[in-house]
């Protein structure tokens, strides 16, 4: 646009605001939950140990690519792996799902707000003077979302397996191998339910099933597919913050049936 | 108005000034059950302050014309209720941010107005039913139905930090007008593209997604999930993503309404 520059009142400065309601509770929980996140994920990543019981298996590991648990896809710990750098089976994975909430439509959103201040909240004056959001490097690199959905799809493939295979008990007298169903199974089960739920309302899914056809009515399984992703995009903040608690609660279970201070209940 | 005994009295501090600037002053008024912070205003007005500047019309939430920002959260005065506030403190009225100001509560919206002559028009493609018109899919047409409910009032535009704050105004849009190209470029019959300004001029990318356009908007269009997140979709599709770019050099485009 060629016009000149309007005469705008002068922005106000950082926090300023004629709001009269606790504007900035939402941006602290939002920080505090999603800090809270960062750092216990972060630290059970580290730990490399305790993230198995019995069939279940933490979902910060799975899929455990090298590990020394009977769940690791191709044996233990590669002896190329350099001896000097930390190795853990969560490592090698946890960027994966990471990287879809990091660059996820909603949680972008709320971190531009409670991290960056960027504004701190609706109608409140902000910190910095410059602003690009996400028209120019770095932030464009958030267009590579739907690359990260692809890979979550598979992951929950992944984790699906992994809740059915938290089903099959091993005696450890006989060996033999039956069905059952504890409450970590549970956990597992509600996990893999919760980030599909999330996963399959993401923006860039129900684009790509049929948001990207003006002609979506003659489209006859992809309109009932972006109907099912709409619906469950409704509720797309509800289904981040609800799938990221049980995915750590999930850890938490699994460590500490693990470490003995919790006790797996079997229900079946 | 209910009878004089249920009256009660508040404190309105509206702001009055021009583009030079100006202050919040205090006007006690009666107001009674019922009223919206319209009715009040227009009682100062009448009773205190003859030379106040507010803008109205319909005072039933659908011209557009009475937006303003009651106790700093942008909204239509004549749709906002005095019981909903926290009427024991003074109630403070100013005009929107976004925009030049005029006088007292009134500002320059024209601005939008130049925008929206830019946003390229809906072209519909060649009729095509035997009757020499065309028929649409009721679902594609309710989904750019919602963005047709939008009444104008720039409350979306005012809120918006990149406007509100950064004054980019040249390089952004707004999402009021993400909105309109939204319900063309989401219309079964267009045949119009209107990625490459969505991209450059229009400046997309500058929306941070903070949704806070989706909360002020009286008509509840879901401006963010539903307008400005399928509209960055579809630049994604068209300048982002290595794969589909690879998919139309196989595959070209017949025309801009495919896939
Ligand atoms: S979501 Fe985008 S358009 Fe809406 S207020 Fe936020 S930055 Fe502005
Ligand atoms: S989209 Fe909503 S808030 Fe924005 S101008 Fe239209 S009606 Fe007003
Ligand atoms: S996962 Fe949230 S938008 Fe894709
Ligand atoms: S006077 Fe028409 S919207 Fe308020």
């Amino acid at each position: 646009m060629s016009e000149a520059r309007m005469s705008l009142p002068v922005a106000r400065g950082f926090g300023e605001t004629t709001r009269r309601d606790k504007w900035w509770v939402t941006p602290l929980v939002v920080f505090l939950g999603l800090s809270a996140f960062i750092v216990y994920s972060t630290w059970a990543a580290f730990q490399g140990k305790h993230y198995t019981h019995g069939p279940y298996l933490s979902p910060f590991y799975s899929p455990e690519l090298w590990g020394e648990s009977p769940h690791a896809w191709f044996g233990p710990r590669p002896s190329w792996w350099p001896g000097w750098l930390i190795f853990s089976p969560a490592l090698l994975i946890l960027w994966m799902p990471g990287g879809l909430r990091v660059t996820c439509y909603y949680y972008r959103g709320a971190y531009y707000k409670a991290f960056w201040a960027d504004p701190p909240s609706c109608a409140v004056g902000e910190p910095r003077k410059s602003y690009w959001g996400e028209n120019k490097w770095p932030l464009l690199i958030q267009n590579i979302h739907r690359y990260f959905l692809y890979i979550a799809i598979v992951f929950i493939f992944l984790l699906a397996h992994d809740a059915w295979k938290a089903m099959w008990f091993t005696d450890p007298v006989t060996r033999s191998t039956s069905f059952g169903i504890g409450l970590g199974t549970l956990v597992l089960t509600v996990n893999v339910a919760l980030l599909g739920g999330f996963t399959f309302g993401c923006h860039a899914f129900r684009h790509l099933i049929g948001g990207k056809l003006d002609q979506l009515s003659t489209a006859k399984i992809r309109k009932p597919l972006y109907d099912c992703s709409s619906c469950l995009n409704r509720s797309h903040m509800a289904w981040a913050w609800i799938s990221l608690f049980w995915v750590a609660f999930s850890d938490v279970y699994v460590r500490l049936c693990s470490m003995g201070i919790w006790k797996d209940w079997r229900i079946i | 108005m209910s009878s004089t005994d249920t009256q009660i009295m508040i404190t309105l501090r509206i702001w009055r000034g021009d583009a030079n600037g100006g202050k919040f002053e205090d006007y006690r008024t009666p107001v009674a059950e019922g009223m919206v912070v319209l009715d009040a205003v227009h009682r100062v007005q009448a009773e205190q302050a003859n030379d106040m500047a507010v803008r109205w019309n319909c005072k039933a939430g659908k011209c557009g014309s009475c937006s303003a920002e009651i106790n700093g959260k942008p909204g239509l005065m004549c749709m906002t209720q005095l019981t909903h506030l926290p009427l024991d403190e003074p109630i403070t009225i100013e005009p929107m941010r976004a925009f030049p100001r005029v006088k007292d509560l009134v500002t320059d919206v024209s601005w939008n107005y130049r925008v929206k002559k830019r946003i390229k028009p809906f072209k519909p493609r060649k009729p095509d039913a035997s009757d020499g018109t065309w028929r649409m899919g009721q679902a594609d047409v309710d989904r750019v139905q919602e963005f047709r409910k939008c009444i104008e009032c720039f409350l979306c535009q005012d809120v918006c930090h990149v406007l509100r704050d950064h004054h980019l105004h040249e390089e952004f849009i707004g999402p009021r007008f993400l909105v309109h190209i939204a319900a063309l470029e989401m219309h079964p019959l267009d045949t119009e593209d209107r990625l490459p300004e969505l991209k450059e001029a229009n400046g997309i990318g500058y929306c941070n997604i903070t949704k806070c356009c989706t909360k002020v908007c009286p008509e509840h269009i879901t401006i963010t999930d539903n307008a400005i997140i399928p509209l960055k979709e579809r630049v994604v599709d068209e300048y982002y993503d290595p794969l589909t770019r690879l998919w139309r050099l196989v595959w070209p485009k017949k025309n801009p309404n495919d896939v």
